[in-house]
């Protein structure tokens, strides 16, 4: 990297690794083994694979037997979604959806539950649209724990609660939620949850599908070895499994770094409304995860304001990564009912556990002299 | 919870168990290992982040394993899609044609009856599921298959043909170019589940006509958890995506990518392209080695598969007058397998022995021995020794083997029932 100071405040993007997780990736590419081999070799790995399903069902008060480790967080979601789907299942998913739901829902068919103006699902209207459903159409709901722009949290079990009324299935998109907040399935009285290692500081390129539903009942989207109970044949990726094992362990300390990372979040946000009146938070009146803030700066575009501040050397985003690279209004801030101009000058600043007061600082400073040069002269501009 | 020790052997120290299951999974090349350490720490960022360096950095790494992979194959980087591993390359490219095309009144889909399990269930799923029809070609006993049965196959209703490059449990290596041109002589794609043998023998995507290939990271010295699928582009192959998202891999595959994965295997394609030719000089020499020797040693020991035709990092042989699971008990310092992997824990004699017409007896008594980039000329004759000691054993506790010795023909006798 070329600038001499970087700091990064796009955790929910991807979140650095921890350095106990790198040594267990590090491990078990020394050791390999493929966990469905029976020699020794193989039996080694399995017990790392098996000792990781412990780990990652713990976090989210599920059992071991639950996990179905996936290559991430969007073939879990696929995998949930496809499957109940191929069984004949109606899905209901909220407007506010990560694309890897989002998308595959609407290819589906699925109805989509509205969200009220903080980018909360009501459980009226989930319980409206079940009941439109009747008592002979088996659904599945699907509702995210936590936004991934805006950190907005959905009151899951309540809508968990509902779904069940009316025999439905509930499952939550967790990935933004796992380590950041404490998430019980049991207790929450969810179905199925997504769970993804790179937001919660392991490695890319692993997640999860726990399910608590019988298995049985579910087709999988791949079909081949009998991996994961059938339902994702593969060879297990064992030194990303390793690694998640061991950041899902360490995600349960973190949680108690929550306050600490909400109350670095408020000071950038206090520090900005006081600077700005104008500036415009998403979601702040309702209940947030304590590491995502979503704002907009009137008038100043956020890729704009991305790129400047990435001169800077502050990695921040103007929404969700994916790779559309293409500039267009967040449907999220849409859904919400923000105007599209406001949701086109919106940025996502998300913090983690490297995350320091002197960053949020930094952040800050920059965040104000951008607004100087730019959102003063647009403000002007609008009032001429 | 590592089981390994130690033997002294021709008076090296030597670590057991030796590894000869190459085909199961590859130990990693600590060349690869090096160059991915750094996304796992330092190099953190995600490669679909458009707004600030971390994102551009690991894009570029992403972008230059693309090209690695692509060039193993002499493809261009654009018609590599990174997926989770062979499986879902398999997956993806069977289910992801069939599907598409099946609009255009393209139904039936060809393979063989060896290949890999996840390329039958797939059709199988094609088949039961989704109204396709789907051809099994047998294979001769040498594990090829006929060119002829697979022209006579073809219709033209014939969307796909699916035959794997180098045999995981066998070897051999079927005749993709002659494979190739009739199909595209069809105007039928030509999909290879090249896992065992990318990497390993010489493969060309325009030279050998194949539109379709499925490649596995840990099967190459590379990580698990990564695979690739070639998807050619002229003439164009479309494919319906098996994974929904953020439209990431052009729509076909979405999902974040793994740069420390995709930097692996792009760093194993590039050893594999390099030292190919060095490798497998080495590995046909111990393979020699290794087979002449048992030969030499025990009689009645069959090589399963073309003995000219074939990948020498494989060899698959049948000890007769042995049972199987007491042989692999016997060469417990060894780590090799009865076949493949995912059906490992199954007693059931594989069904690609059988598909070749090796007995049920012969099929039982197989072992599958991987020889690879790291087997050295020690570990072979301390495997051979192991062997013939392990079977001299077994044979001598075998009434069947000592009737064989007194000549009587086994064959010939009518068991009673108990």
């Amino acid at each position: 990297m070329s600038q001499s100071r970087t700091i990064y405040l796009d955790y929910n993007a991807t979140a650095p690794v921890k350095p106990a997780v790198v040594e267990a990736v590090a491990q078990a590419l020394a050791t390999g083994g493929n966990p469905s081999s029976v020699h020794s070799t193989g039996r080694n790995a399995r017990i790392a694979v098996e000792n990781a399903r412990e780990k990652v069902a713990s976090l989210l008060g599920a059992s071991a037997g639950d996990v179905i480790f996936t290559s991430g967080g969007t073939e879990a979601n696929n995998l949930c979604l496809r499957s109940f789907h191929e069984a004949g299942r109606k899905l209901l998913v909220s407007a506010v959806e990560h694309p890897s739901v989002m998308t595959t829902a609407l290819a589906l068919g699925a109805t989509i539950i509205p969200v009220d103006q903080n980018g909360v699902v009501q459980p009226d209207s989930l319980a409206e649209l079940l009941e439109a459903e009747g008592k002979d159409q088996s659904v599945l709901v699907s509702v995210m724990a936590a936004n991934n722009e805006t950190g907005v949290l959905q009151p899951i079990q309540e809508l968990a609660d509902i779904a069940h009324q009316y025999g439905a299935l509930m499952h939550t998109d967790a990935v933004q939620v796992a380590g950041k907040i404490p998430f019980d399935m049991k207790v929450l009285n969810v179905d199925l949850a997504t769970i993804s290692a790179h937001k919660t500081c392991g490695p890319a390129g692993t997640g999860a599908l726990i399910t608590s539903v019988q298995v049985g009942k579910m087709q999988g989207i791949q079909t081949g070895g009998g991996q994961e109970k059938g339902l994702r044949p593969g060879t297990e990726n064992l030194a990303g499994i390793a690694g998640f094992g061991v950041a899902a362990e360490l995600a349960a300390d973190d949680l108690a770094r929550t306050d600490e990372i909400e109350a670095l979040r408020d000071s950038l946000e206090r520090q900005i409304s006081d600077f700005a009146l104008d500036v415009r938070i998403f979601g702040a009146d309702t209940a947030r995860v304590g590491n995502t803030s979503c704002f907009a700066m009137p008038g100043v575009d956020s890729e704009v304001q991305v790129m400047s501040f990435d001169l800077e050397g502050i990695a921040i985003s103007a929404g969700a990564a994916c790779s559309s690279g293409k500039v267009s209004a967040s449907p999220v801030l849409l859904a919400m009912g923000v105007d599209e101009t406001a949701a086109s000058s919106a940025i996502r600043v998300s913090l983690g556990w490297g995350t320091t007061q002197d960053d949020i600082d930094e952040f800050v400073a920059a965040w104000k002299a951008l607004y100087g040069r730019l959102g003063q002269k647009s403000e002007e501009l609008t009032a001429a | 919870m590592n089981e390994q020790s130690h033997v002294e052997f021709k008076g090296e120290n030597m670590k057991t168990p030796i590894y000869m299951d190459y085909q199961a999974t590859t130990p990693m090349d600590p060349r690869v290992v090096e160059v991915m350490m750094p996304y796992f720490g330092a190099k953190y960022g995600n490669p679909h982040s458009r707004s600030h360096s971390f994102g551009w950095e690991a894009e570029e790494a992403v972008e230059a394993a693309r090209a690695q992979v692509a060039s193993l194959i002499g493809a261009s980087p654009k018609e590599i899609i990174f997926t989770s591993g062979a499986t879902e390359s398999n997956n993806l490219a069977l289910k992801g044609a069939a599907m598409f095309y099946r609009d255009k009144g393209k139904d039936h889909i060809i393979t063989s009856v060896t290949e890999h399990k996840c390329v039958l269930d797939t059709c199988r799923h094609l088949e039961q599921e989704e109204g396709f029809k789907v051809t099994y070609l047998p294979v001769q006993e040498n594990g090829l298959i006929s060119l002829d049965a697979l022209k006579d196959a073809i219709t033209d209703r014939t969307v796909l043909v699916s035959i794997m490059a180098v045999h995981n449990e066998i070897g051999v290596i079927q005749p993709l170019a002659e494979i190739g041109r009739i199909c595209r002589e069809n105007k039928i794609f030509f999909h290879t589940d090249a896992a065992q043998g990318a990497g390993k023998i010489p493969l060309d995507v325009n030279e050998m006509n194949i539109d379709l290939m499925s490649i596995s990271g840990h099967k190459i010295y590379g990580p698990m958890g990564i695979g690739a699928l070639f998807v050619r582009r002229k003439p164009r192959v479309r494919l319906r995506p098996l994974i929904n998202g953020g439209g990431q891999e052009r729509g076909m595959r979405s999902g974040t990518l793994s740069p420390p994965l995709c930097v692996g295997l792009g760093e194993a394609c590039a050893i594999a392209e390099a030292e190919m030719a060095s490798d497998n000089e080495r590995i046909r020499l111990l393979a020699k080695r290794f087979h002449t020797a048992i030969n030499d040693r025990l009689p009645e020991v069959i090589l399963n598969g073309d003995d000219e035709h074939r990948f020498w990092g494989n060899i698959n042989l049948s000890f007769a007058y042995v049972e199987g699971e007491s042989l692999m008990m016997g060469i417990r310092d060894l780590a090799v397998s009865s076949g493949s992997a995912c059906t490992s824990a199954s007693l059931e004699p594989s069904y690609v022995l059988r598909s070749l017409g090796v007995e049920e007896e012969m099929a039982h008594t197989s072992i599958r021995f991987g020889i690879g980039r790291f087997t050295t000329e020690a570990e072979i004759d301390y495997a051979v020794e192991h062997i013939v000691k392990a079977v001299e054993k077994l044979r001598a506790m075998s009434p069947l083997w000592e009737m064989a010795q007194e000549g009587i023909d086994i064959k010939s006798i009518e068991w009673a029932d108990h």
